[in-house]
């Protein structure tokens, strides 16, 4: 792997600071139309079309709960198939082992624990979340990134950052401020 | 025109309800409502409401009654309660599907509402999150309390034993164990995943070093990436309807109970519907009951609004209606049924033993209620407050109602029989009052009870450019 520039410097990027959404989803639009790719904002609350803008494309955690809540369906089903027809076959008034219509309240309960919980379970996976640490938060204004400012880091493994080049880039967008990032 | 931030006293700035039209006060920008809801957590000890101590303390004291009355039965039994043959079914059901009914409306709040893109839902969604987490947590010691021997709960359980033995999947009983147990984890991951990027907040606004500690353990390290925030709203997308049909089949489940049996007054095809309806009016009905007094105690009335209280008496209407119309519909049936067991389960309701108890409760579930038709009374906290104690207390005897005069008297005269609570059934069921309130109390108090983000997410659909400075938006006059 060819050593980029966040190895050579110890920056993790450069990270801009905007008052409102709105100037961010603009400045998030213009580094993607300028070339950049590893970059990420941070909001206090979900932007429409914000993670789009910086180049999020698979949103993979509808897929993962889609095939969790199938997995949990066909195993809460088998279970209770297996328990009435073979571990434990009850005559109940005659009624046949396998009496399917009865195992359907708890088939819908096992898929919806399991497509529930994978839902919560994929997306802090996904998110690499707990995360104790992250430079990020090595910036001084960043705590405000979980009340009222909106913040565009371009990361310094992107193959088109330079530390100058793209501080410039990043000032030109109507910033508050602008700071490098600490590893 | 007028601001609440006009004024000099810093302490108490005045907090103006907008109204039935506003679902958050005008003024606020993204720092100031996070100021305003957190600084309830942040807020010193000593300036907490005093009526939050005396209600904490009436509450914990409430609840030693499930201590004295579960430590009672622990040591003689399920004979300390009233439960008769035929009456096996007493307090500890009624009280299960009352308490399981309350959390109901939490669900609704936060998933259905979510899907229907209701607004004014996120001033409240947390709270009764949590009050739903809080009431299905009281309703499932019930079962367990009632087991006989509720140190083998885990009998209930599919798991490989040695003696070989498994729970009927027929059985609506079992249906329960499920249905219970995966709203309770269903409702809990709701409620934290919704929680973790205001504990974000939290950690990034604490002062404190334990506060940065214990806030920045459950925040999880959350720093509102645009990327996460994309998987973080498609995972509550996809809780949301997940939740939606769950919330439906579990009370469905629960009237099973009831409904799979043969047993007049049991045995019928109305019951899912009409339990679900009852869920959610008792579920509202205790939403207004919390939301009340905790507005008022940390001053919250910007943005639990006015709009939030009509909005939440219309639904209360709207699903007393409902339940009105199973009441009809059950009267209807016994004697379009022409069961003669059929029609003498509803005599025996309107005139037998517990006569007194059916009739309060068409009083507290249909009568009363319909004063909600009015604006005036909607809008009007202390009426609103009144008529939604009285349908807490009309759902109680209802489900008294469905459980008892059943069971009391079914088929064969021979084999009829009277319920009378004990001492111990009370103990039990104000205790777990108690440790609801005591569980709620602390809410209110320790975390962000209104979802920070989502109100900052409001604020940014009504006005986009809002965000500024410090606390004081651009004054109206000069100063």
């Amino acid at each position: 792997m060819t050593e980029t520039f966040a190895d050579r410097h110890g920056k993790y990027g450069v990270m801009a600071q905007f008052e409102d959404p709105e100037q961010l989803l603009e400045a998030a639009n213009r580094a993607y139309a300028a070339g950049y790719r590893n970059m990420d904002a941070y909001t206090p609350m979900p932007i429409d079309g914000l993670a789009e803008a910086v180049g999020f494309r698979r949103n993979w955690v509808a897929p993962i709960v889609l095939f969790f809540g199938l997995c949990g369906a066909i195993g809460g089903f088998s279970l209770l198939w297996w328990i009435s027809v073979i571990a434990y076959p009850h005559n109940v008034a005659g009624r046949p082992f396998n009496s399917w219509p009865a195992y359907i309240p708890i088939t819908f309960e096992c898929t919806v624990l399991l497509a529930a919980l994978s839902a919560v379970v994929g997306m802090l996976a996904l998110n690499k979340l707990p995360m104790p640490y992250h430079p990020v938060f090595n910036v001084q204004n960043f705590s405000r990134a979980s009340v009222d400012r909106f913040f565009l880091c371009i990361e310094a493994s992107d193959p088109k950052f330079d530390l100058a080049k793209t501080r410039a880039f990043l000032e030109q967008l109507n910033p508050e401020e602008v700071a490098d990032v600490e590893k | 025109m007028p601001s609440r931030f006009e004024t000099t006293d810093e302490l108490e700035p005045p907090v103006i309800d907008p109204g039935p039209d506003k679902i958050i006060a005008p003024g606020f920008t993204y720092a100031t409502v996070t100021d305003k809801i957190a600084g309830v957590v942040f807020k010193p000890i000593q300036t907490t409401p005093k009526q939050w101590f005396i209600s904490l303390f009436l509450a914990f004291v409430a609840m030693q009654g499930l201590l004295a009355g579960a430590c009672w039965l622990f040591y003689k039994g399920v004979g300390v309660w009233g439960i008769v043959v035929p009456v096996a079914w007493g307090f500890a059901i009624v009280n299960f599907v009352w308490w399981i009914g309350i959390g109901h409306a939490g669900t609704l709040i936060s998933a259905i509402l979510l899907l229907l893109k209701q607004d004014w839902r996120t001033s409240i969604n947390r709270f009764s999150e949590a009050m739903t987490l809080f009431a299905v947590a009281q309703a499932g010691m019930f079962p367990i309390l009632h087991l006989g021997r509720p140190w083998l709960p885990y009998w209930l359980l599919p798991y490989p034993n040695s003696m070989w033995l498994w729970p009927n999947p027929r059985s609506p009983l079992i249906w329960d164990v499920f249905a219970v147990s995966t709203y309770l984890t269903v409702s809990l991951i709701f409620w934290f995943i919704g929680l973790v990027p205001d504990l974000a907040t939290m950690r990034d606004r604490a002062k404190k070093e334990w506060q940065k500690l214990v806030f920045g353990m459950l925040g999880m390290g959350w720093r509102g990436s645009a990327k996460h925030w994309a998987r973080y709203q498609m995972a509550y997308l996809l809780l949301g309807g997940l939740a939606t049909p769950l919330v439906v089949s579990v009370h469905t489940v629960v009237s099973f109970d009831f409904a799979i049996s043969l047993l007049p007054g049991w045995h019928t095809t109305i019951f899912p519907p009409y339990f679900v309806a009852g869920a959610i009016y008792s579920g509202f009905a205790m939403v207004v009951t919390l939301a009340v007094p905790a507005r008022k105690w940390f001053h919250l009335e910007d943005i639990i609004t006015m709009r939030h209280m009509d909005c939440m008496g219309k639904l209360m209407l709207g699903t007393g209606l409902i339940v009105g119309y199973g009441y009809c519909m059950e009267a209807f049936m016994s004697w379009y049924s022409g069961n003669p067991h059929e029609m003498f389960m509803y005599l025996n309701r309107a005139t037998g033993p517990y006569r007194y108890f059916f009739w309060s409760l068409i009083l507290c579930n249909i009568l009363i209620p319909q004063s909600l038709w009015s604006a005036k009374v909607r809008q009007s906290i202390p009426a609103l407050f009144c008529v939604s104690i009285v349908v807490n207390i009309g759902m109680w005897l209802e489900r008294f109602i469905i459980v008892i005069t059943s069971l009391a008297r079914d088929f064969l005269p021979s084999s009829w029989g009277m319920y009378y609570p004990t001492q111990w059934d009370w103990a039990v069921y104000v205790g777990t009052l108690g440790f609801f309130l005591v569980l709620m109390i602390l809410f209110v108090r320790v975390l962000p009870s209104i979802s920070i983000f989502e109100v900052r997410e409001v604020l940014h659909h009504l006005a986009p450019n809002i965000a500024d400075d410090g606390p004081a938006p651009a004054p109206a006059h000069g100063d």
